[in-house]
């Protein structure tokens, strides 16, 4: 449904922009419809990045984005306002995703006005009734109030159900959860997850926290300073991690049902931020070797799981 | 008994009234225990570790009793407590990535940080390299400045400063909530080699995350709209909880077995009271499956365990009693 085409994105930082970042090195993917796939890594992975891109709030330097073969980097104008008709984005802090000075429910006259002129106010007030609804919320409690006077969840709920008016097809979720309680997390996530399964909807959800992603999505792409790492199915990932950067990631997680290995594996040196001809994980990584100088190229290892590792890919021929 | 906390009440003073932010709080430390505190956001967990090492204005000492080592903590005088700040009792903010002076080399923080509690540099500067090594960062950092480190080295900085002059109790405030898992990992475990090593004698952890928690505190005490709802060893809440609110608190949490297409997790419904005008009794009623008509009244946090403290009423040592 959704297709990221060899994306990269690289930042100019530096005094005067003589810097390159590569926040993200040729990354495709592809989700398909009804599936949620899990985008997860560490801060500085460029997660938020591709979420943004697919969101055209930013531009890719290289590469091509799809939705269901239209072409979506060039769109403008009336285009690009479809686009949005069908693919929405929700993002990390409710509270400042608000104008404080205006009614919270006022991003959904917004939508009215821009997407939906000639709904009638009635039949609209009903639909956003039904939107509230079906994000769990009572209307006559929430409805007329200032941001302010909401929790987070509830502002949280609010937007996706504004996404829901529209329609969407696909919706961005970055890092939606992280900070609500761990009460209110899970009824956000069981919302997802039944939008996901009653109305087909597609979505990218971009954690760090890798048990939330194992709780709501069926593929994972796990990122490691631009590139991918590892992608697949899930309980491919988590039963059998490949990449020695995964296996460092799941052994790290805090875990309810067992406790951590003895064994500290510390980050002794600052990550390098410069450009790397070879793979990103080189640094950091026990089983570098000589042809870690060049960047991996993913491998299919079993059906659904791919490794972007020299080494797995040196075991598996 | 390392902390000993009586009745602790704080309440914030707002413009429409007290905030009853921390209501008759009872709870021990002992030596060389790591105490994790968890609970929903407003629920007092921050609170109760401010005020135990600067309790200033909006917030209000409202009564009761903190004892470190025997003696008894002047914890409403702000003044008086610098003689404990940092020698007896010391914390690791929230937020403790901005916690250092982004204007001045690390090095030269820290010998004022000392010079103010009348400490000279030179003499603590041995001690100051075993422990950076022991935390596995560059004796460089001294001539650093924080914008330089990575948000895991200035945690663990932060970490080595605060602990410096071993305090007997370290508290730690979210500490890790801003990290990576892998760092996260790490500045946890250095934590409890910390304890291990005696250069902290007990600590009190504040995080949301109860896994964490599971990882490395020997007990945990839940709190729940300004109260202690249940304190006991760290198995035993995650594995036996009492209070009917711990136990659906540990059932929302998602793990890395759990997929929601097989099992799906519940939260708890409604959200806590509003503390400027808590309801009279058990704070938890109004969404407690289990409340009768008892809990009208404050239940009392009572060992109903060696080491297992609850206040609820419905739990078992009164299911006995006819109510």
């Amino acid at each position: 449904m959704l297709k990221l085409d060899h994306i990269t994105k690289i930042y100019r930082v530096g005094t005067f922009g003589g810097k390159e970042l590569h926040a993200v090195s040729d990354v495709s993917l592809e989700i398909k419809a009804g599936e949620v796939v899990s985008l997860i890594g560490e801060s500085g992975s460029g997660k938020s990045t591709i979420g943004k891109i697919i969101l055209r709030l930013i531009s890719q330097t290289k590469g091509e984005i799809f939705l269901d073969e239209t072409n979506v980097s060039g769109l403008n104008g009336p285009g690009l306002k479809e686009y949005y008709r069908k693919v929405q984005g929700v993002f990390q802090d409710p509270f400042s995703s608000y104008n404080p000075i205006f009614k919270a429910d006022r991003i959904f006259s917004i939508i009215h006005d821009e997407f939906y002129p000639d709904v009638e106010v009635q039949e609209w007030n009903d639909k956003v009734f039904n939107a509230m609804k079906a994000v769990g919320l009572n209307p006559e409690h929430v409805l007329n109030k200032f941001p302010h006077q909401l929790s987070g969840g509830q502002l949280q709920r609010f937007l996706i159900a504004r996404a829901l008016l529209l329609d969407i097809k696909f919706l961005v979720a970055d890092e939606i959860i992280s900070m609500l309680d761990a009460s209110t997390r899970i009824d956000i996530l069981n919302l997802l997850a039944d939008l996901k399964s009653r109305h087909g909807l597609s979505i990218l959800f971009i954690t760090h926290d890798l048990s939330l992603a194992n709780y709501i999505s069926e593929r994972a792409v796990i990122l490691y300073r631009g590139c991918i790492a590892e992608m697949g199915v899930i309980e491919k990932i988590f039963n059998n991690p490949r990449h020695p950067y995964t296996q460092m990631l799941i052994a790290s997680v805090p875990r309810l049902d067992q406790r951590w290995d003895q064994q500290v594996n510390v980050e002794s040196r600052s990550v390098p931020t410069g450009y790397t001809e070879g793979c990103v994980y080189y640094d950091r990584c026990p089983l570098a070797f000589e042809k870690c100088k060049t960047r991996p190229i993913p491998l299919e290892i079993e059906q659904n799981h791919f490794v972007a590792c020299w080494k797995v890919s040196e075991i598996h021929a | 008994m390392s902390l000993q906390v009586e009745n602790l009440t704080v309440y914030y003073q707002t413009l429409r009234g007290n905030v009853q932010a921390l209501e008759n709080t009872t709870f021990n430390i002992a030596d060389g225990e790591i105490m994790g505190l968890a609970g929903e956001s407003g629920c007092g967990k921050t609170t109760l570790g401010q005020s135990l090492i600067y309790l200033n204005p909006p917030m209000k000492y409202m009564g009761g009793r903190v004892t470190l080592n025997d003696h008894e903590l002047p914890i409403a005088d702000t003044k008086k407590m610098d003689d404990f700040r940092f020698k007896e009792i010391s914390v690791i903010p929230q937020y403790a990535m901005n916690a250092m002076n982004p204007t001045c080399k690390i090095g030269k923080m820290t010998a004022e940080l000392l010079e103010s509690k009348k400490v000279s540099f030179k003499e603590v500067k041995a001690e100051l390299d075993r422990r950076l090594d022991l935390v596995r960062m560059s004796r460089d950092v001294l001539n650093m400045y924080p914008i330089e480190l990575s948000g895991g080295m200035k945690q663990r900085m932060v970490m080595v400063l605060s602990t410096l002059l071993n305090p007997s109790l370290l508290i730690a405030d979210e500490m890790t909530s801003a990290l990576d898992v892998s760092s996260q990992k790490a500045v946890s475990e250095m934590l409890v080699e910390f304890r291990n090593r005696g250069f902290v004698k007990s600590l009190m952890v504040i995080t949301h995350d109860i896994s964490i928690l599971y990882q490395i505190a020997d007990t945990i005490m839940i709190m729940y709209a300004g109260q202690p709802a249940e304190k006991a060893s760290t198995d035993e809440i995650i594995h036996a909880p009492h209070h009917p609110y711990t136990k659906m608190l540990i059932s929302a949490l998602p793990r890395v077995g759990i997929i929601q297409s097989k099992k799906r997790l519940t939260s708890i419904p409604g959200t806590p009271p509003l503390l400027l005008d808590p309801p009279s009794g058990c704070r938890f009623r109004e969404r407690c499956p289990l409340a009768i008509d008892k809990c009208k009244e404050v239940p009392p946090f009572i060992e109903i365990d060696k080491g297992h403290h609850v206040a609820c009423w419905r739990q078992r040592n009164f299911t006995n009693l006819s109510l």
